[in-house]
């Protein structure tokens, strides 16, 4: 290949040698040999009416599928819009359809999920595509508040702190709920969100359902009236197709189960 | 958008479309079950005519399928309701296999006895 | 259809469930037992005519069912075809009605045939 030059310059041939099938040794960095291959990457383009736009993109051996959007978005169309952020799986918002699966892409390893070089990536399920990867969130959130997934308290400043036990069964109930993000996968991957327009969802109902367990609440009662009946925990048909794909590894289906029995329990008081 | 089988592909939501299935085909059986019952009002010889009629193997076949309906029905919805009263425990999972495991062999027994 | 209802629908739709899943066991072990050599009017008919046990049995299974199969009818047709509403609840009333009436009427044929 003659003289290459710098080590700079050696990789940036290297990235662009990987569309070649046989790998390249440069003289003086080996180590530098691209994987002589590429992703086919089909993305969704569009709204609701739309379509998949086909790209080849290097394939390198650490990647993940948000690393895979950055680079076509950067180098081969800028017009493709997405959403991320912290890119290190804390904030839920790189959440997108990976091969028909709702995945955090930061967090979802190329090589887990590229079956024969190729990968599929679509807006997340169950909600408005605004444009291309991005999603309206606003109908998740709304769901949200519909479930009185929001706190609230009696005492003031001027009180005692409440205690509460760490290992009490009620708090450990709301521990292994209350990590939720609000990322969407798990609403995104609900059947039931598909066929019952009115269904508040998984993630409403498990923050519904820590809140029923927090002793400090006092909002229970028009609480569960909110998520009972059937848009509310009735609705669930226990696919826990949502506890499969959460990425915190909550189960909602366990918290759903428990709205069904706490409602039972108030129906029977004639508190609904 | 909504989801296509790739998102489904596990145990717990076949066992839902097992349950739904199942529950669809013995709602739509049962009519005629009764039918079939009620000829005893016409009398035993009645009744006979029609059990005569299961005789065929093809229809053998098919309450063969009914038994293995019903007891898939049955085993799911226990999982089911146990999913749903007993607070979660990890090896719920299992409860899938029991219910399979029950359901198959109801359908094995019924057809070894009617074979 | 209000709140309450609605759970109270889901309500009888698991006692219901929790009923038929004893009756059902007890079905299927009679018909397996039953079908041995064959089945035929004499074999039924000598087993449940005049026999009140069976009577109850089966008017307990019949109306169990008469419950449980509407509701889940309903849900069936909701999530599939989108068909919700006062019609869909009035016809599945309808349904269970018919359900109870010619069940009923299968009981009484083989407990006291005319």
């Amino acid at each position: 290949m003659g003289d290459l030059g710098d080590l700079g310059q050696q990789y940036e041939l290297a990235s662009k040698m990987a569309i070649l099938k046989e790998p390249v040794d440069t003289p003086l960095a080996p180590r530098l040999a691209p994987l002589p291959r590429t992703l086919t990457v089909r993305v969704w383009r569009g709204a609701e009416n739309g379509g998949l736009q086909q790209f080849e993109v290097p394939r390198l051996e650490n990647q993940t599928v948000l690393d895979v959007v950055t680079y076509i978005q950067r180098n081969l169309d800028a017009t493709l819009s997405y959403r991320y952020a912290c890119r290190v799986g804390m904030c839920g918002s790189c959440a997108m359809s990976v091969n028909g699966k709702a995945r955090w892409t930061c967090r979802t390893h190329v090589a887990n999920v590229a079956t024969d070089d190729t990968l599929e990536i679509a807006p997340l399920n169950n909600l408005p595509v605004i444009k291309d990867l991005v999603t309206d969130m606003a109908p998740f959130f709304d769901k949200w508040a519909q479930a009185k997934g929001q706190f609230k308290g009696a005492r003031t400043r001027a009180d005692e702190f409440a205690r509460v036990l760490p290992d009490s069964p009620q708090r450990k109930e709301v521990d292994a709920a209350i990590e939720c993000i609000g990322c969407g996968v798990c609403y995104s991957s609900c059947d039931v969100v598909a066929w019952n327009p009115a269904y508040l969802g998984p993630a409403a109902l498990n923050r519904a359902w820590t809140l029923v367990n927090d002793v400090r609440d006092t909002a229970n009662a028009p609480r569960l009236a909110a998520v009972a009946g059937d848009a509310g925990c009735h609705a669930c048909h226990t696919h826990v197709t949502c506890s499969e794909r959460c990425p915190k590894h909550i189960a909602p289906t366990a918290g759903i189960a428990g709205l069904k029995r706490a409602v039972a329990v108030a129906a029977i008081k004639g508190e609904l | 958008m909504k989801n296509d089988s790739r998102a489904r592909n596990h145990p717990a939501y076949w066992a839902f479309i097992v349950h739904r299935a199942s529950g669809l085909l013995l709602a739509l059986f049962l009519p005629f079950h009764f039918w079939a019952l009620g000829q005893a009002l016409q009398g035993a010889p009645a009744l006979d005519g029609f059990l005569h009629w299961t005789q065929q193997p093809l229809v053998k076949f098919g309450e063969i399928g009914l038994v293995i309906l019903l007891a898939a029905h049955m085993a799911g919805g226990v999982r089911i309701l146990m999913l749903e009263f007993l607070a979660w425990r990890d090896w719920q999972k299992s409860l899938l296999a029991v219910a399979a495991g029950l359901s198959l062999a109801a359908g094995l027994a019924f057809a070894l006895n009617v074979v | 259809m209000s709140i309450r209802t609605q759970v109270l629908l889901w309500t009888a739709q698991r006692l219901s469930a929790a009923v038929l899943a004893l009756c059902v066991v007890v079905h299927l072990v009679t018909m397996i037992y039953a079908v041995r050599h064959g089945l035929s009017a004499a074999d039924i008919l000598g087993r449940t005519r005049g026999n009140y046990a069976w009577l109850i049995f089966y008017a307990t299974f019949v109306a169990a069912v008469a419950v449980h199969a509407p509701i889940g009818v309903r849900t069936i047709v909701g999530e599939t075809f989108g068909l919700r509403g006062a019609f869909v609840d009035v016809a599945l009333v309808v349904l269970g009605a018919a359900l109870a009436l010619w069940g009923g009427r299968a009981v009484l044929a083989v407990f006291a045939p005319l």
